[in-house]
């Protein structure tokens, strides 16, 4: 199907999906909303301060390397890392991928690498991929709440190790890891082994604190704390030599040629302030609106189980709940024509259906994995956004359910 | 649909695409008087299966038979191509149904003894499944070993 026939199918959806009443988005982990004070700074960049090239010799120059450099402190500050140690990328799937395939160049004669089953796809891949190049690349196995099986990590960890790549927090379940154990079995065993964390999906969720985490690498993405969408950024601890990965004309990082988007990076770095300016307010709202979406569904709907665990170990913006005997991607459509917007561990693409690899690796079966959504509250909902979700989402699930063939009762 | 005089089921939850067809046929004139659906799976799943007991009502039993995963996916305005095994799904579990009516009748001689391109399909998605989950625990072994 070409582009055009696809925009012109994809526009008669749209106009046949017509417009809700009423909306609520919770699909932060697909990207969404912008803080408007991020948006104005990003504006304010690209009309005056942040337009030109951050490396060229005139005023417009001087004044845009002045922007990106105030962001950036600005960011290392809330992260407590030093501005230099902060490289800009336009994804976070490209800093996952500069972390891993980069690292290769800091000890070129360590030809492993572990990282943990339920990494994001921008760190799976990537390590698989340095598998095809002779690298012994291993996944550390969870349990059933998603937490590192660290007895496995310490028998594996060894001198050969180039890398060990854990995300603090899971994108899919919201497992927050025990960080600490992670390194301190690392570096028990070998001090020369990196160790990358993807926080993409820690950064304004949880207290972050790199001097205290103690990691070699760590990936950010601005769309996930509801900065502009193009901005990325990679921690390189001070000392570590990362090879790049992408080659052109450098500006101010040796990392990442090409122009910095200042504008988008100014964005981002107000959303990342604006978010930890009233940190424990987000995180109070976010955790209370999480719990009675989690409680209320488990109680009130029949046949749902949580993946990822409960309380203070779960990213206070997660939600993750099978529905069993109901198709996931189905209720994510049905649920869109009622203008509430989640996404589901279950991708329709192929003949047999693969479902998210985190939920498998948690112990879930194909079928419970197929009907499981994922919602993330952010400090922007409110207590009557969730109310509606809870009174629309029942109907919708008995809907579906009443059009399986396989009922509940068995048969 | 109480008693029907046919039903069969085609794919599997683990698949995550399912559908059952249920058909109301007149002994007499072979004529499908009244068909329905149920469906596990995404959006294009269920309107396949939908729009297929649509195209059915009405029709011989031999008419319905002849219907393609193409037929199903002309009448919604064209399947993408991502989507075609659910057209082919839906037909598999039509044939299915077809076949369970003629298994205690006479077999008319239209009526293939070899399985249609839908329903080895079908059969393959099924089994496809089993295939890929004993091949993951095996790597899986591989891996960590």
């Amino acid at each position: 199907m070409s582009h055009s026939d696809l925009s012109k199918s994809v526009k008669e959806l749209i106009n046949s999906h017509g417009m809700p009443e009423r909306e609520v988005y919770l699909d932060g982990e697909n990207s969404g909303l912008i803080i408007p004070e991020a948006l104005e700074a990003m504006v304010k960049a690209y009309m005056s301060d942040g337009r030109g090239h951050p490396s060229i010799t005139h005023l417009i120059g001087w004044t845009s390397y002045q922007s990106l450099y105030e962001a950036t402190e600005n960011i290392a500050k809330v992260i407590n890392c030093s501005p230099d140690e902060i490289v800009y990328t336009h994804s976070g799937t490209e800093a996952n991928n500069l972390a891993i395939f980069g690292s290769v160049g800091h000890s070129p004669n360590r030809r492993k690498v572990l990282v943990s089953s339920i990494e994001h796809l921008s760190v799976i891949f990537p390590a698989e991929k340095l598998r095809k190049y002779g690298y012994k690349v291993i996944k550390i196995p969870v349990d059933s709440e998603g937490f590192l099986d660290i007895d496995f990590l310490s028998k594996h960890v060894d001198g050969e190790t180039l890398l060990v790549s854990v995300a603090i927090v899971n994108h899919e379940i919201g497992t927050i890891q025990d960080m600490r154990a992670v390194r301190d079995v690392v570096r028990d065993k070998d001090e020369g082994v990196l160790i990358h964390t993807d926080a993409c999906d820690a950064l304004g969720r949880v207290p972050l604190d790199l001097k205290k985490l103690d990691v070699d690498l760590a990936s950010f993405s601005s769309h996930k704390v509801y900065g502009p969408k193009g901005v990325g950024a990679l921690y390189v601890r001070e000392g570590i030599k990362l090879e790049p990965i992408i080659y052109g004309q450098l500006s101010t990082q040796k990392l990442w040629p090409g122009v910095e988007n200042v504008p988008g990076i100014v964005g981002f770095s107000k959303a990342v302030t604006t978010l930890y300016k009233s940190f424990e307010d987000n995180f109070r709202r976010m955790t209370s609106l999480r719990d009675k979406l989690i409680t209320t569904i488990l109680d009130s709907i029949e046949h749902t189980l949580l993946n990822g665990p409960t309380g203070i170990k779960r990213a206070p913006d997660n939600v993750n709940i099978s529905f069993l005997y109901c198709e996931g991607e189905a209720l994510t459509v049905d649920l869109s024509m009622r203008g509430i917007y989640v996404s589901s561990g279950s991708a329709c693409t192929s003949r047999v259906l693969e479902p998210s690899h985190v939920l498998l690796a948690i112990g879930r079966k194909h079928e419970e994995a197929h009907g499981s959504l994922l919602m993330k509250v952010s400090p922007f909902h409110t207590a009557s956004d969730i109310d509606y979700v809870l009174s629309v989402l029942p109907e919708s699930v008995k809907r579906l359910r009443s059009l399986n063939p396989v009922k509940p009762s068995g048969r | 649909m109480e008693n029907p005089d046919a039903e069969a089921i085609a794919g599997s939850l683990a698949c995550g695409d399912m559908i059952a067809i249920y058909l109301r046929i007149e002994e007499s004139s072979e004529k499908i008087v009244d068909a329905k659906f149920e469906s596990y799976g995404c959006a294009a799943n269920i309107a396949a299966a939908s729009i297929l007991t649509e195209m059915i009502k009405g029709k011989s039993v031999r008419e319905a038979w002849n219907i393609s995963w193409r037929d199903i996916s002309n009448e919604l305005d064209g399947l993408p191509p991502v989507k075609y095994h659910c057209g082919v799904l839906a037909v598999g579990a039509l044939k299915r149904a077809i076949r369970a009516y003629y298994e205690k009748r006479s077999k008319p001689e239209w009526l293939p003894k070899e399985l249609t391109q839908e329903e080895k399909h079908t059969l393959e998605e099924e089994t496809l499944m089993e295939i890929l989950a004993n091949k993951m625990r095996n790597q899986k072994q591989l891996q960590n070993e």
